[in-house]
């Protein structure tokens, strides 16, 4: 392939959100190459956020999960392969399946996922032990729901908490075992962790912080029956899901010599060391424009951004990924919306007097970092203009009576057009 | 089924029954209507299902929730008084009839 000139093939290694995105987007973009797209579950691919919500209580249908039906991708020419892929040769430009066969490309992009950490004690193994990552997860742990009683889940992360809350409501007894001192540490808030415990226990959900789970039991079917933790109480238990974060797949990339640094390793394009293979999604580690930290992103914003990015390139248009991330979280009825990234702050400021309903903006020094918002859709898409944008808002502003994020972005749009 | 009928931006019309229930979004997804991209999937985060709904059956519908209201500030093409997010529009046998039409952008 000469510089600038466009693959006359692309495949891609996954067909979560990311890797249909950069199908649909390529044709879109009006991409004229074969394009494959490898599954390795034998299904069209699907909407995952539902299947912590809609989908496990039993609300929708797997068909109303499909990104597309199956008549787009014969329409569009992709390619839609099951199989498991073996085995990446650069040198050669070819993928190797499971079953033998044999893809070759003339660009590849990986958006291989990740998969759910399980845990390292004894009885992880049991049955009733679950986690929740796919369809078919979704689907098992839905049937043990609804004969289960006594629920424990272990770690009070988006996923932890979601299952919770559904499991909650489906009416059995809930308990959230975490190992850190509050729900959510890596993505929230201390004022918006403090929300979500009191939300779920208000619920009726027993909430445990700051312990360990040292094993799991069962009975002589296998059965879990007790979920065992370091102070060494049991917590009875008939279904456990484990909710305790994820570990990207890197495994193809690392085999085939890229560089991989908790999570493929890209540049600002998406690149990985290889000018012909692309990484993007929950397995890619991309540099923040910046910082330059890398920085690994579980989300479908985050998905579908990069999936625009590279079929960009493929065809023509180079850029550095610099989208604002963004997330939400449904739990009872509640809903919680995220607009950047706040590792970093020292100051915030809440919007809003409803302990249910605020929005909290994390600034570090003078700079808005993120905005949290609980029940405020409005703050959100505000917040994520006003980010996306680099309109200037100081904790000053935001304390002043009165204020609004919507009203300020409305009183900037002159200025952050110049700005951008 | 309510019948819903999809106008593409250069006019071409289709009609199709979509099943009570599910969304006026899902109805195009599932039958593979272009214009609706839908990224959230129907969670009402993204405002990327936006529709125009024809002025002669919009009364079929209810006014939108403050949440949909919100997310319509921050569509792609421009908000009108007709403007609504399709996912949030489920389809019930009130909805037989209605007719929208597909923005020129959605992201």
């Amino acid at each position: 392939m000469k510089a600038g000139a466009q693959p006359s093939s692309v495949v891609i290694v996954g067909a979560g959100q990311g890797g249909y995105q950069t199908a649909a987007s390529l044709r879109e973009l009006g991409y004229p190459g074969r394009i494959t797209l490898i599954s390795a579950e034998d299904a069209l691919p699907y909407e995952r956020p539902p299947l912590s919500k809609a989908y496990l209580k039993g609300q929708a249908d797997f068909e109303q999960l499909w990104l597309r039906p199956v008549t787009y991708y014969v329409r569009q020419s992709i390619d839609l392969v099951a199989g498991t892929v073996r085995e990446i040769d650069p040198a050669a430009r070819t993928v190797r399946l499971a079953d033998g066969s044999e893809y070759d490309y003339g660009h590849l992009v990986l958006a291989t996922g990740a998969r759910p950490r399980t845990l390292d004690v004894p009885g992880a193994g049991l049955r009733g032990v679950h986690t929740l990552r796919t369809a078919q997860d979704a689907l098992s742990l839905r049937a043990s729901l609804a004969a289960a009683r006594r629920t424990v889940v272990v770690g009070a992360g988006f996923i932890g908490l979601e299952f919770a809350a559904v499991a909650r409501e489906s009416g059995g007894e809930v308990t959230v075992v975490e190992t850190l001192d509050r729900p959510l540490a890596r993505a929230v808030s201390t004022r918006t962790a403090e929300h979500f415990t009191r939300l779920h226990r208000r619920m009726g959900t027993q909430m445990l912080f700051g312990r360990r789970v040292a094993a799991l039991h069962g009975n002589s079917r296998s059965d879990v029956t007790a979920v065992e933790l370091a102070d060494g109480r049991r917590l009875p238990a008939d279904l456990v899901l484990i909710g305790v974060g994820v570990t990207p797949r890197t495994e193809l990339a690392e085999a085939a010599g890229l560089p991989v640094n908790g999570g493929i390793t890209v540049d600002s394009r998406l690149l990985t060391g290889d000018p012909r293979i692309s990484a993007i999604g929950d397995c890619a580690a991309f540099p923040q424009v910046r910082s330059g930290n890398l920085l690994r992103l579980e989300s479908v914003q985050n998905a579908v951004g990069h999936a625009r990015l590279v079929a960009e390139r493929l065809t023509g248009v180079h850029s550095a990924y610099d989208e604002l991330p963004w997330f939400w979280s449904d739990q009872f009825s509640t809903t919680l919306q995220i607009a950047g990234l706040a590792e970093e702050h020292d100051t915030q400021v809440v919007l809003g007097d409803d302990p249910d309903a605020f929005s909290v903006l994390l600034f570090h020094g003078r700079e808005l970092r993120a905005v949290e918002s609980v029940n405020r859709p409005r703050d959100h898409m505000a917040a994520r203009r006003l980010l996306d944008r680099g309109v200037e808002l100081s904790p000053d502003d935001a304390t002043t009576p009165g204020f609004t994020l919507k009203a300020h972005l409305a009183s900037r749009q002159g200025v952050s057009a110049a700005v951008r | 089924m309510p019948k819903i009928t999809y106008v593409a931006v250069d006019g071409t019309e289709r009609s199709l029954d979509v099943p009570l229930g599910t969304s006026v979004m899902r109805g195009a997804v599932v039958n593979d209507i272009d214009g609706i991209v839908a990224q959230c999937g129907g969670n009402a985060q993204c405002a990327t299902c936006h529709v125009y709904v024809d002025e002669t059956t919009i009364d079929k519908l209810d006014p939108a929730r403050q949440n949909e209201d919100d997310l319509l500030d921050f569509t792609a093409s421009p908000r009108r008084p007709t403007s609504r997010l399709s996912c949030q529009l489920e389809v019930t046998s009130a909805l037989d009839g209605l007719i929208v039409h597909l923005p020129e952008r959605q992201n």
